[in-house]
């Protein structure tokens, strides 16, 4: 059932608005830099979500999450592509569309890349160095502060954010119809807050290493 | 209103068979009225080339008044040409302004192949159809229309989902190739009143699997499908199909 093309959007649809509440509260986690207090709060929450079990058994979650959505993301996209045989000479037939929904594959795989060197800039040491593996654990707020003193880093990260916003815009009110809201009057709200959502968290995503690198927070 | 004859340049797909490669031809046609529809005008074209001795452009069509979606053609990159919620048939030449260059092909998906020129093999959705897109009841005399009360809003819904003519523009506009536009309005239809009950949930899961089998392919959700439908169908029904869909899944004895 799963993998029957119905199936195969609510993989996409559940795994989405999984990803969606990490978002949330990654967004929520990381405004603590704004503190402007050197990285105490930012490095307790940090440290709290690290050293909970809780947080780690979901953690496992987050990466199957995120796994299978970029598999699945990525399959679906080649496999719809091999559909339609001869190209049209002309073709104008998805004018009706959004062109970023179209583009989710792309938009996906630009986000993919950038998250790539998320994780190995973040996610990869901050592991590796709690507990046993490498012992000591990092001073995230200050590997933050270095990472965002490199121009190219900024950049990507904020095309990064910009790629997430596009994706978001379609994904979120595309999965709530995925999952089977068809009331229009409740499809236009979660169009407006989808709308709202794709704009703030990208946004407050992107001016974290902003903030950094132009030295609004030390 | 305003008559005027125009000259137009099309550049139109011929293939001699399914086996064939094909490729596009220029044909100009001249003097034609702008009150003809866009079939008249070929029908012209093609007089014209029966009487030179050459073939004639092989292209669908049936009812020629907009119900029984045979026309399809893939006019200036859009299905059915540059009007919203119109078949081939029912696109007029004054659509076109003299000396337009048109662009005809068919429809371009792997599960409906081309059989000659314009003319695709629609079989796919008669086969879906058939996988669960009808009643079963025992036939006799007609029972009367009021017999099984059907709640006004249900009966609006189902009644727009059922004005879909299985033409394939859906298909033929989306970036997947996915027909679920056609199959959702089959299950929707169907769904929304009492008669639909008993094969409800063999309905959704047979006909979606079948759409699979013949090589459609999965919606994205990008929307392109409802703004070139003819009959206007709503993607409201692809998310009712998916809500569908999972319950019956979930609740399915088989
Ligand atoms: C934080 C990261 C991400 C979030 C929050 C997210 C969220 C979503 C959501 C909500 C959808 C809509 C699902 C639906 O229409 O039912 C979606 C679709 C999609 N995502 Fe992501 N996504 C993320 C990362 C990625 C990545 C890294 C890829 C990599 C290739 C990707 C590829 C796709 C594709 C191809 C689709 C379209 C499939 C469809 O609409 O059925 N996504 N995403
Ligand atoms: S849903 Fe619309 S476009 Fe698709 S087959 Fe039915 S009438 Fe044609
Ligand atoms: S010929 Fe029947 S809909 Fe156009």
């Amino acid at each position: 059932m799963l993998t029957s093309p119905v199936g195969k959007k609510w993989v996409m649809a559940l795994t989405g608005l999984f990803l969606i509440t990490f978002l949330m509260v990654h967004v929520g986690l990381n405004a603590c830099i704004w503190a402007d207090d050197g990285g105490i709060m930012f490095n307790a929450a940090a440290h709290f979500m690290g050293s909970m079990v809780v947080i780690r058994i979901i953690e496992i979650g987050l990466i199957l999450g995120f796994v299978i959505h970029i598999i699945q993301g990525l399959v679906l996209e080649f496999q719809n592509r091999r559909k339609r045989g001869v190209a049209y000479k002309m073709s104008l037939g998805s004018r009706g569309s959004k062109w970023y929904s179209r583009s989710m594959g792309l938009l996906g795989t630009i986000l993919l890349l950038f998250l790539i060197l998320h994780w190995v800039h973040f996610w990869i040491p901050n592991r590796s160095h709690q507990g046993w593996l490498l012992g000591e654990e990092l001073n995230l707020y200050q590997e933050m502060k270095v990472t965002f003193q490199q121009e190219w880093v900024v950049i990507v990260y904020v095309i990064g954010c910009i790629s997430l916003a596009w994706h978001l815009l379609h994904g979120f009110q595309s999965a709530f119809r995925t999952i089977g809201v068809s009331n229009k009057r409740y499809l236009a709200l979660l169009n407006a807050i989808g709308t709202g959502f794709s704009i703030i968290i990208p946004l407050a995503f992107a001016m974290m290493p902003v903030s950094f690198y132009l030295g609004w927070i030390k | 209103m305003e008559h005027n004859n125009i000259n137009l340049i099309l550049k139109v797909w011929k293939q001699k068979n399914a086996e064939s490669r094909g490729s596009f031809e220029t044909f100009e046609v001249n003097d034609i009225s702008t009150e003809m529809s866009f079939l008249e005008m070929f029908d012209v074209l093609n007089e014209r080339l029966i009487a030179e001795g050459k073939e004639p452009i092989a292209f669908d069509h049936d009812c020629r008044e907009g119900i029984c979606g045979m026309c399809s053609m893939y006019i200036n990159g859009r299905p059915h040409g540059p009007w919203h919620g119109t078949t081939t048939c029912q696109l007029h030449m004054r659509a076109f302004k003299d000396g337009d260059t048109i662009v005809v092909e068919p429809w371009r998906a792997k599960a409906f192949p081309v059989i000659k020129d314009l003319i695709v093999d629609r079989t796919a959705f008669d086969r879906i159809i058939q996988a669960g897109g009808y009643i079963s009841v025992n036939t006799g005399v007609t029972i009367d229309g009021n017999a099984i009360p059907v709640e006004k809003e249900n009966a609006d819904k189902a009644f727009a989902a059922a004005a879909c003519i299985g033409c394939g523009a859906c298909v033929a506009a989306c970036k997947n190739s996915s027909a679920l536009l056609f199959v959702s309005a089959k299950v929707a239809h169907l769904a929304l009143l009492p008669q639909g009950a008993p094969e409800r949930k063999e309905r959704a899961l047979n006909m979606v699997a079948q759409m699979d089998k013949e090589g459609f392919g999965a919606c994205t959700n990008t929307g392109a499908c409802e703004a070139v439908c003819p009959k206007e169908i709503s993607i409201e029904n692809i998310a009712r199909l998916n809500k569908e869909y999972a319950l019956a899944g979930f609740s399915s004895d088989k």
